[in-house]
């Protein structure tokens, strides 16, 4: 079973909450679901849809074939019947269309009678899980777990009203199911919490605001501090300073908020003060589309802020990998005394994926705290030079007589403004130093696929979900092709790549992006080539089918 | 004394306002038995934000204009510091204007020292957002052209619950100063005014001599009204002292976990105790 229900609707006629409905009945009947949003960046009209595909397998992709169009209007119809499969049915309202291609309903109609025309939605999630064979008690079981209990009533009676509507089709087994339904926001978010992150602080920016919000949720239980500052330039700055009195913190926006971090981005690296801060990517330039993706900020990750200074950049491929990345990061970070940044995608953030729960007693907490013992010298130096680079990091007020200065000026073991020329070599050279063991903790991009393949994909990021599903399909189909999907990213890591490139006879570059960004770094670093790429800017992710179809054409 | 700060060698130009406005802080902390460990000072970029290098506290010296940011983010880190944020009228109030109006909204327990020379020092002499309109400076040739900035009328629109000024050039008065607003609770606005002896030909020592006059014992500082009318005064003298003080809640107590819990920084930091929140996701 792999069945898609694309519900479409404009902005405010409640397709979320029908679609939030749906996908758990789902997931709760045992299937895996994967939920692909496309939104407009607006509050009211607009046309907006949603995508929920499911299986008794693990799905990591939307797909682009639909199997039923659950319509709020005409437009839903139009703009997606082309994608319906040959069997692919049209459900909507009888006053939308009577035309006699589509099933249409008395959805409006039954609601009135139930004397509450919001509740027609419901009217057709009934007629739909008929339909699929999805029992009516489960129905209303997570009616009443999602929704506010005064609403509740009159939808259980409007699902059960629209459950008569329409025949059953199919007849599908209940599945067990212990999975988690999670996007990549939540995941990130989650893995902060679990990683005792103390302070985060932002400003709203699609999309990246349902970090801070979730964070916000449950920052009083987790005595979190979640502050709105007046700006991204504050924000970066506050978490810093959070961050040198000792408490782990992070702050995170999309590209114009991270823009406007970098200053103090540059900063982190000087005072050489952990920090994690996430940019959740959308198609830009400047304010490009606020709800779309795109995988256009690499570079401008690896490289923004002045000066030289280490940091270390991971790409999110998935929410599963957002949550132990996330957690990781802020272990890196304290270690290392460096900024973290994780990219994440406005696809990433917003899909809905079931998924095995999160494993949290993998989580460990790694703060590398200096304490008493470490501070050998009468007065602390606070930028001891060391082998490795790494000084021992003492936070303020904990020890009667030393303080601890950070400064953003070039400064000597103090933390003192210095000018003197060796000193600044030295201290160039000890912050730079630090590189040598972050090297060996990277981690190499994953790799799916066959040994040694003749073809081999290279991409990164959230591209993941999509380049999988293509490479076992193609797989199956007897082609010889894996893909690496890099998350670790800055220091790029090449080992792999060069193990397996060295062999394949085509190397293909998969981004959202218009120039390549990932390809531009492995010709940087390596001697290899991509031979061909698949590069997509609309705004829109890339399907697996739309990988099957393109590499097709290619191979 | 127990409670001692070191001090280190400044490279301030010699007469500068900054080395009796050091001494004043040291003099504050030491009389308020603020132990160095426990005093964070957070300052921008400039000549006044160079403070942390010539007294043995802890400090944070970040970026232009951006100090009060990671004052406010040390301190809610961490309750038990004392975080004074020093920086210049340039960093203040031109670079930092943004950070300045919300952190008087936000109302965090910290202490702000505005070192006012009403020029750009370490920069060589431009206007500053305090520069007298129509002054003549190294960059602005024919005078200032901008309305100079009222700070102190600034924070009382604010709501700041704390707002005073200072003159380096009496010691005694400002370590008072410095003691009020270090021990007052939430957001203190200490505006300073210091003499540049390079760049600031116009506000010398002897013109804010003869442009200062002291608040009377009997002014009452609660009258918010009044208090903006005296933070508007300006050609015809210029008042000293406190000028606004009244209780307010502050930011910090607002979050129950705070002030009634261990400071943030000693918190147990246990992966499992979010574990809990998988069940959202069923
Ligand atoms: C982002 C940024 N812009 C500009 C500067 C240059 N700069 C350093 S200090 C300063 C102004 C100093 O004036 P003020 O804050 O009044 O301090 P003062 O030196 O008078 O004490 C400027 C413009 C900088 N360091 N960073
Ligand atoms: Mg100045």
């Amino acid at each position: 079973m792999d069945y898609t229900i694309l519900i479409g609707g404009a902005a405010g006629q409640g397709i979320d909450t029908t679609v939030g409905l749906l996908e758990r009945i789902i997931k709760r009947y045992g299937y895996h679901v994967f939920t692909y949003k496309n939104f407009m960046s607006m509050v009211r009209g607009g046309h907006n849809f949603m995508q929920i595909r499911f299986s008794d397998k693990p799905v990591t992709s939307y797909s682009t074939k639909l199997d039923m169009i659950y319509a709020f209007n005409q437009e839903s119809v139009e703009f997606h019947k082309d994608r319906l499969k040959e069997d692919g049915v049209v459900i909507l309202d009888k006053n939308i269309s009577t035309d006699e291609d589509y099933i249409y309903l008395p959805l409006v109609e039954t609601a009135k009678s139930l004397n509450n025309d919001k509740v027609a939605s419901s009217v057709g999630l009934g007629a739909i899980l008929n339909y699929l064979g999805l029992p009516l008690e489960l129905g209303k079981k997570v009616l009443e777990d999602e929704l506010a209990p005064k609403i509740f009533e009159v939808n259980r009676q409007a699902l059960e009203r629209g459950y008569e509507l329409l025949e059953r089709k199919y007849n599908i087994d209940k599945r067990e199911d212990n999975n988690i339904l999670i996007n990549g926001n939540q995941a990130l978010a989650l893995g902060a919490i679990a990683a005792g992150c103390k302070y985060y602080c932002g400003y709203p920016m699609t999309p990246s605001s349902s970090v801070m919000t979730y964070i916000a949720k449950h920052a009083n239980e987790m005595r979190i501090v979640v502050d709105q500052i007046e700006d991204e330039v504050g924000a970066l700055n506050m978490a810093l300073g959070a961050s040198y009195a000792g408490v782990r913190a992070m702050t995170g926006s999309s590209g114009g908020g991270f823009a406007l971090m970098v200053e103090a981005l540059s900063l982190a690296g000087i005072i050489e003060t952990p920090i994690v801060v996430f940019n959740a990517q959308r198609t830009g330039p400047a304010t490009g589309f606020a709800t779309r993706t795109e995988q256009a900020d690499l570079r401008f990750m690896i490289h923004a802020g002045h000066g030289e200074f280490l940091r270390m950049v991971i790409a999110l491929r998935s929410p599963e990998d957002a949550f132990y990345q996330t957690a990781r990061a802020f272990n890196l970070a304290d270690k290392y005394q460096i900024p973290v940044l994780l990219m994440t995608e406005e696809y990433l953030t917003n899909y809905n994926i079931t998924h095995e729960p999160f494993d949290f007693s993998k989580i460990t907490i790694e703060r590398h705290l200096a304490t008493e013992s470490d501070v050998t010298e009468e007065r602390y130096k606070r930028y001891k030079f060391t082998e490795n680079g790494i000084s021992p990091r003492l936070i303020p007020g904990q020890i009667k007589g030393q303080v601890v200065l950070v400064d953003s000026h070039e400064h000597n073991e103090y933390g003192n403004i210095d000018e003197d020329a060796d000193n600044r070599v030295k201290m160039v050279d000890k912050r730079a130093r630090k590189i040598d063991s972050l090297k060996e903790e990277i981690q190499e991009p994953w790799f799916i696929g066959s040994d040694s393949p003749e073809n081999l994909i290279v991409c990164w990021g959230a591209t993941y979900g999509a380049v999988k599903e293509a490479v076992n399909r193609l797989n199956e189909k007897g082609l010889s092709i894996g893909a690496l999907i890099y998350g670790d990213i800055w220091p790029f890591p090449t080992n792999k790549l060069n193990e397996l490139g060295r062999n394949a006879k085509r190397i293909i570059d998969i981004e959202h992006n218009s120039t390549g960004q990932l390809e531009s770094l492995i010709k940087e670093f390596t001697d290899l080539k991509c031979t061909d790429r698949i590069l997509k800017y609309d705004g829109r992710p890339l399907s697996g089918d739309e990988i099957v179809q393109r590499l097709d054409l290619l191979i | 004394m127990t409670c001692e700060y070191k001090l280190y060698n400044p490279t301030w130009c010699p007469g500068c306002g900054n080395y009796m406005i050091r001494d004043a802080l040291k003099q504050a902390l030491e009389e308020l038995d603020i132990e160095p460990h426990n005093a964070v000072i957070v300052t921008g970029i400039g000549q006044a934000a160079k403070m942390p290098h010539y007294i043995g506290a802890n400090g944070f010296n970040g970026l232009h204009g951006r100090a009060l940011p990671p004052g406010i983010g040390v301190k809610l880190a961490n309750k038990e510091l004392t975080v004074i944020v020093e920086s210049g009228d340039g960093d203040t109030y031109g670079e930092g204007g943004n950070h300045f109006i919300h952190a008087i909204r936000r109302n965090v327990n910290i202490a702000h020292f505005v070192h006012d020379n009403q020029i750009y020092g370490l920069t060589k002499g431009q206007g500053s957002p305090t520069t007298a309109r129509g002054q003549k400076t190294t960059l602005q040739f024919d005078g200032v052209k901008l309305e100079p900035v009222k700070p102190l009328a600034l924070s009382l629109t604010m709501g700041a619950g704390f707002v005073a000024r200072g003159f380096s050039g009496d010691k005694a008065h400002l370590v008072n100063l410095m003691k009020e607003a270090i021990t007052y609770n939430g957001y203190a606005h200490l505006d300073i005014f210091q003499p540049c002896v390079v760049w600031n030909k116009i506000n010398t020592f002897r013109w804010y001599k003869d442009h200062t006059y002291y608040l009377p014992d009997y002014y009452d500082y609660t009258d918010y009204e009044n208090a903006y009318k005296k933070a508007l005064e300006w050609d015809d003298g210029i008042p000293l002292g406190i000028l606004y003080k009244v209780e307010k809640d502050t930011y910090d107590d607002s979050f129950d976990f705070i002030k009634n819990g261990e400071p943030l920084v000693d918190a147990e930091l246990n992966p499992m105790d979010a574990e809990k929140y998988m069940k959202e996701f069923y």
